[in-house]
């Protein structure tokens, strides 16, 4: 039979998952957004935001008060790393706001090019995000590990849109608004990508208590 | 030029204290009449570090603790086997003097037990003991010695009061002073503030976090987050059995043996 704790601790989880499902939503509909040219969607995600900040303190004020516990072992990192993931999926539901925003900027003006890499990248890093969460739900350390290096993907695709919006601003001072719109979108695929690393490397922390930010080789 | 200064972040710091091994247990066992208490437990303490043994009771914490003052010796139906050195030296050897291993290896129980005296003469008790005669020296010990319990600026003006007289905590902190007096090697504490309230224990665990740089301290305490504020090491004892012995920080952020893991989160004992 769980104890009051056990009980509360898996209500942390839950409060946790169901912050990235809607950071995950607010992404998708964000690219959407822009995709589709839909205004109405765009606002919809910038409204919506509010809800993963209202989470963000709501996890934080869970944990707080389980730390007042004085928890410890894996009690204790399931806390710590739950305040930090909350942290990275508020950010992620930042970005995607900016996604929208500059999707509406967007809208303005006719399409610039067809929507390739954009999606690509948002697919890739959506799919990092999930296997991370996928990761912390099964207790895989190994899975979450392996989607710490995939950043660099994501990475890559973003300095190679770089270069080609560049050449599409040198080309044509009429496509510099777009171009930086796109660029920003782009910066914030790659950030979400980020984000989503942290996440995976506190899902390793979690589990195996070794800590493997900030190292080369993803420990 | 603009030039960058690098700097280096610090290491992660190890295990605080001294590297030195003082106390080597190899291999002891412990029986009461037939019953194997203590199931052949080898560990080595360190020198001026805390060591918090801990695990549920009935685990042979306390009796371990008592292993290493020779204490249990003062119960019939006990057999050892197995060694305890201390600086090399089996303290079970032949040639032991007993009284002054008590004297290197001084104790504070559970319950403080000051002597119906002064508090100046519970102090004194050990130094007079040793022969020390009433004048400067042995005023200046006592002092220092309520000083090191962080009980000196309570009691200075009431040196002669009887001893009972004083709080719980207080007589427990005099029950150290006691003890550091006569200038033990290890101080062994079998959950010294548990019958203190919160004030009274935080008192007594800043005092020995400060006392470990004069002394090797091996703590029993049942309360983990204690063992996690103080020691610097500690020991999971269970049925009698070693279970798993790590710096402090590691056994309770990140603990090798499932069985530590279920202890410490409260899931068993």
């Amino acid at each position: 039979m769980q104890t009051h704790f056990e009980k509360e601790l898996g209500q942390l989880k839950n409060q946790l998952l169901e912050m990235a499902s809607h950071a995950e939503t607010a992404v998708r509909m964000s690219i959407r957004s822009l995709v589709e040219r839909d205004d109405e969607l765009a606002r919809k995600t910038i409204l919506d935001d509010s809800v993963l900040d209202h989470f963000e303190m709501q996890v934080d004020d869970t944990s707080i008060h389980l730390l007042a516990r004085a928890p410890l072992a894996s009690d204790l990192r399931l806390i710590t790393v739950a305040m930090k993931i909350s942290r990275d999926l508020e950010r992620v539901g930042d970005e995607a706001t900016t996604i929208a925003r500059r999707a509406i900027e967007l809208g303005q003006e006719p399409q610039l090019k067809p929507y390739v890499d954009i999606p690509r990248m948002a697919g890739m890093a959506l799919e990092m995000l999930a296997d991370a969460l996928d990761a912390f739900v099964r207790g895989d350390a190994n899975k979450a590990r392996a989607v710490v290096p995939r950043d660099k993907d994501v990475d890559a695709l973003n300095k190679q849109l770089h270069r080609e919006l560049s050449s599409y601003m040198i080309e044509k001072p009429g496509n510099i608004t777009r171009c930086l719109n796109l660029m920003v979108i782009s910066k914030s695929l790659e950030r979400i990508a980020d984000h989503a690393a942290n996440v995976a490397e506190e899902v390793v922390f979690l589990y195996e208590g070794r800590d493997i930010r900030h190292s080369s080789n993803g420990g | 030029m603009v030039s960058r200064v690098t700097v280096k972040a610090p290491e992660v710091p190890q295990v605080a204290g001294g590297a030195r091994v003082l106390v080597e247990i190899e291999d002891l066992k412990l029986y009461y009449g037939r019953a194997l208490a203590l199931k052949g437990i080898t560990m080595n303490l360190r020198e001026k570090l805390v060591t918090a043994f801990i695990g549920p009771s009935g685990c042979g914490k306390s009796t371990l603790l008592r292993c290493l003052n020779r204490m249990n010796d003062l119960i019939d139906s006990v057999r050892i086997e197995g060694a305890v050195r201390i600086d090399g030296e089996d303290i079970y050897g032949p040639k032991i003097d007993v009284m002054e291993l008590r004297k290197q290896v001084g104790m504070v129980f559970q319950r403080s037990n000051p002597f119906p005296k002064s508090i100046f003469e519970n102090v004194a008790y050990g130094l007079r003991l040793q022969g020390m005669k009433s004048g400067s020296e042995l005023d200046g010990i006592v002092e220092k010695s309520l000083r090191g319990a962080a009980l000196w600026e309570e009691v200075k003006d009431r040196l002669s009061a009887n001893a009972l007289g004083l709080s719980g905590g207080q007589q427990q902190r005099l029950c150290i002073a006691r003890a550091i007096a006569i200038r033990p090697r290890i101080l062994l504490m079998d959950e010294p503030a548990s019958a203190l309230d919160p004030i009274a224990t935080m008192k007594i665990e800043e005092l020995i976090i400060e006392l470990k740089s004069e002394f090797t301290i091996v703590i029993v305490t049942h309360n983990m987050q204690q063992a996690a504020r103080i020691s610097d090491q500690t020991a999971f004892f269970y049925l009698g059995e070693l279970i798993e012995f790590d710096s402090t920080n590691k056994l309770f952020t990140n603990p090798g043996k499932r069985q530590t893991e279920d202890y410490v989160t409260g899931r068993f004992g």
